[in-house]
């Protein structure tokens, strides 16, 4: 009995573990492949800082197609943002702090004026912001005047290309960046254990004990892992910390608060959210903005890692942000997705162009494999779907 | 002579038994009702039929004009002339008429089509069914009434030898139904065979010629109406497996002071603004009352709740809402919920639920205030509340986690109905708050309302099943064409009466 049940947890929970699965998968596959190459410290930090811009603008776009809408504008706004930091810190030489609040301003105003159609005109989604994506293309060359704008002060390139500081000075390896690491393992286990302890109270239906136990345990496994590694480098990157706490945050919002849900609703039936008293067309209007927000923190991100303001930034990184989360498990057609998810897709995504590139793949073939890869997961997805 | 017969019919999923040993015999030339609870397996029977299940997918077999047939897909059965109108119409609402009648199955030469000789045909067609309109008229601009002609135009077009109806009537008014009906006895009088499958008992005794009744995936009785004297008991009876005493709870109203009204309401159309949808109605309802609203699709009746439920429908919206003799605001749908008004939409899938979504996160929709605490969800509460009503409203599912799309109608309708009772309304309006839901859970929703009259809400119920309303209501209005045309209490009134009300109204 209690395989048979365990057998049908299983399958329902398929998706979920099924993505944790694949990217480790993926990342055995690279790592035999290029003969350890990819966990290096020196790589493995690499992978952060090269990913970190595509999962921070993952979060945002799993939102917005949550909602059931798109967001093709994030490469150019990517792209704007970078050349007006750099405009305004390289040209006018303003200091980081009041430039950096500047854009982000830029960014959420930019969601605002295409949530603006999106959400309350009937728009669709996709042609405004298709529009979008030529607007501030052009804008951004506009700004730079064609040009590659830099380098930027060295106080702004440590959000990219700076470490937390190592308080307690090791000589091989940075201890306050391991330490973090475990400290942030032991208040993952802390927290699954109290919300774990809550679903009992309340009779719920929790999923078994071995999976549990496993789960945690092989999440804690990479968490410490991961920052032994990333110790024995430089540390943990700034710019890892604020992905984190990133990604901590919109999956609270997602999956415990009101807001979160209403969101879901407004994607799942937007008729019936209404007719319940969600403000559905205001929720649109948020996740555009905040969309614009993140995309804004990327272009930093981004801007800040190039050490330069160059009109082809960003180009593209729409593709790589909407992939992340189908891979991830969002629904197309709204409703549908989860945070965690759409970061595992990112990184899947990641690990690939990454793992590919120390093979020697040229980027001819990067592409191909990439999209049959994407086509893949949600082939996977609708297959099953169409099963049960 | 036999047309159809079905023998041994099994059908499993995933280890589930869906139908179990199903026979089902058609004569030639008759019209054969198949009746049953939602989930009884009746649509399945008919996806076994029509191909949608291909043979090797089920066991036993199907013979149809004496032969046995093994149907690899729908294509299959409609080559030997089985034809199936699902209740979800298969029309597309931009092509016109003669389009869709032709849709894959052109008039054409290499490819060009021959649009004359479309437009004849579809004329020709379009008489046989007795539907008056140009061929070129577009779908979306006729009603679901001829829209359901037009698919059977559809089906006589492609040589029909037995016409499956699967709830033909569930969207349709009594003057639609009875034309559609009376088409059914013509297309029969051609030797045209009919199955249909209706939960309106009424109906199916004005036409059936055979009534086969299936419970739980097998079939537990034929009728044979034409050598017998059926009553609907008798059916109704052989549909949920035991008497039903009586379709309609007892009760004892306890009716207090006015608290709802509604006065001088107008609404425009949200399209065409210089129509008016709804004529100055005045409404009240009383503590413990359940009001009825009787009249015929496309009377405004739903306009009426839903403009009053938050300005959902129409515009330039005008006329009073009271609470207790205060005038309320309620222009937005959270401003009516918070004062304490409730809308159940009468289209549960398209405006009731978020259908991925569980039985849990449906229930708490409408007030997540309820179990959150600064935006955050206490998930062990809201858990409780789902499960609290799950109990309360005997809703059949494994667990509150389950899809709401995977439950049958009933339960569906009382995921919704616990949203809003979770909403603590006082003012409870149910728009055909049994539409498509078998015998045995309407009997269950009719309990619900009068428990919820008896506790003192007052609830304003929008039906177009006359004996419902004749069977709770202590006062029933009659509304036509965007008007309150009558008003009887519950004692008075009578299906004759209420439809003398409409008809004279619509000739004076």
């Amino acid at each position: 009995m209690a395989m048979a049940e365990h057998g049908s947890f299983l399958k329902n929970n398929l998706r979920d573990y099924g993505m944790l699965i694949s990217l480790v998968a993926i990342m055995a596959f690279f790592q035999v492949m290029t003969d350890g190459t990819l966990l290096e410290p020196l790589n493995l930090t690499n992978l952060v800082l090269q990913n970190s811009y595509i999962v921070i603008m993952a979060l945002g776009m799993l939102l917005v197609i949550v909602a059931g809408h798109i967001d093709l504008s994030v490469g150019s706004v990517v792209g704007f943002v970078g050349a007006l930091a750099a405009v305004l810190m390289v040209q006018y030489e303003w200091h980081f702090v009041p430039a950096t609040l500047v854009c982000l301003l830029a960014g959420a105003a930019i969601g605002a004026a295409q949530g603006w159609f999106v959400a309350f005109f009937g728009i669709p989604s996709f042609i405004v912001t298709l529009a979008g994506m030529l607007v501030f293309k052009g804008l951004s060359l506009a700004l730079l005047q064609g040009q590659s704008v830099g380098p930027f002060p060295p106080t702004f390139q440590l959000l990219s290309s700076g470490f937390i500081p190592d308080w307690l000075a090791g000589e091989s390896l940075r201890t306050t960046s391991l330490l973090a690491g475990i400290g942030v393992a032991l208040a993952l286990i802390v927290a699954t254990l109290r919300q774990r302890a809550n679903q009992l109270r309340h009779g719920m239906a929790t999923e078994p004990t071995p999976f549990f136990v496993a789960k945690t345990a092989v999440f804690v496994a990479i968490i410490v892992a991961f920052s032994w590694k990333l110790a024995s480098y430089k540390g943990l990157p700034n710019v890892l910390i604020i992905m984190t706490l990133l990604m901590l945050f919109y999956d609270f919002v997602t999956t415990r608060t009101t807001v979160g849900r209403r969101i879901y609703a407004v994607g799942g039936n937007e008729k019936a959210a209404r007719l319940s008293g969600v403000k559905t067309q205001w929720l649109s209007f948020a996740t555009f903005v905040n969309m614009g927000v993140l995309a804004a923190v990327a272009g930093l991100v981004f801007a800040a890692r190039l050490n330069t303001a160059t009109p082809k930034a960003g180009t593209g990184f729409e593709l790589d942000v909407i992939a992340a989360c189908f891979i991830g498990g969002a629904s197309a057609s709204g409703g549908v997705g989860k945070v965690l998810g759409a970061v595992i897709g990112a990184f899947v995504m990641g690990v690939m162009n990454n793992g590919m590139s120390i093979l020697g793949i040229g980027i001819d073939y990067q592409q191909v494999i990439k999209g049959l890869v994407l086509l893949a997961a949600v082939f996977v997805d609708v297959y099953n779907k169409s099963k049960t | 002579m036999t047309l159809l017969e079905m023998r041994g019919i099994t059908k499993r999923f995933h280890g589930v038994t869906a139908l179990s040993d199903v026979n089902l015999a058609v004569r030639a030339g008759e019209i054969h009702a198949v009746v049953g609870e939602n989930g009884a397996g009746k649509s399945t029977l008919m996806k076994v039929l029509s191909g949608v299940y291909p043979h090797g997918d089920y066991e036993g077999a199907i013979h149809f004009e004496g032969g046995e047939r093994r149907f690899r897909g729908i294509a299959d059965s409609e080559h030997a002339g089985i034809i199936i109108i699902h209740q979800e119409l298969a029309l597309v609402p931009l092509l016109s008429i003669a389009e869709n009648i032709f849709l894959g199955n052109e008039t054409a030469r290499f490819g060009v089509i021959d649009w004359f000789a479309a437009y004849a045909r579809t004329q020709a067609l379009l008489r046989k069914v007795g539907l008056n309109e140009r061929p070129d008229t577009l779908i979306t601009d006729i009603g679901v009434g001829k829209q359901q002609l037009v698919e059977i135009a559809k089906a006589l077009s492609k040589e029909v030898k037995l016409l499956i109806l699967d709830e033909p009537t569930a969207s349709l008014n009594e003057t639609d139904s009875d034309a559609l009906l009376a088409l059914l006895l013509d297309l029969k009088a051609h030797g045209i065979a009919c199955i249909l499958i209706s939960h309106k008992l009424n109906e199916v005794a004005k036409v059936a010629d055979t009534i086969t009744v299936i419970r739980d995936g097998s079939t537990v009785r034929s009728f044979d109406c034409r050598s017998e004297t059926v009553s609907e008991d008798q059916v109704i009876q052989a549909m949920v497996g035991r008497e039903m005493a009586d379709r309609y709870p007892k009760r004892t109203p306890d009716i207090g002071d006015t608290v709802f009204e509604i006065r001088d309401w107008h609404v425009h159309h949200p399209e065409h603004a210089d129509r008016l949808v709804v004529k100055g109605v005045n409404l009240l309802a009383r503590r413990g009352e359940i009001v009825g609203i009787a009249g015929l699709m496309g009377a405004g009746r739903t306009e009426l709740a839903m403009s009053v439920f938050g300005r959902s429908y129409g515009r330039r919206i005008s006329g009073q809402v009271l609470l207790h003799g205060r005038e309320v605001d309620v222009g937005t749908v959270r401003k009516a919920v918070a004062h304490g008004i409730a809308y159940v939409t009468e289209d549960r899938k398209g405006y009731g639920l978020v259908l991925d979504d569980d039985i849990q996160r449906n229930t708490t929709l409408a007030n997540l205030a309820g179990v959150s605490r600064v935006g955050v969800i206490d998930s062990g509460r809201e858990f409780a509340v789902a499960s609290g009503y799950r109990e309360q409203l005997h809703i059949r599912c494994t667990s509150v986690f389950q899809p709401v799309v995977n439950l049958s109608g009933g339960n569906q309708q009382k995921v919704v109905l616990a949203k809003w009772l979770f909403a603590n309304p006082e003012v409870l309006m149910l728009d055909e708050p049994t539409r498509g839901i078998d015998v045995g859970a309407k009997f269950e929703i009719y309990s619900l309302m009068a428990e919820l009259a008896a506790a003192g809400k007052c609830i304003v119920m929008i039906s177009s099943e006359m004996p419902e309303l004749l069977g709770l209501c202590d006062r029933i209005y009659v509304m036509n064409e965007g008007r309150f045309v009558g008003e009887f209490t519950g004692a008075e009134a009578s299906q004759e009466k209420i439809m003398r009300a409409i008809v004279t109204a619509g000739a004076a």
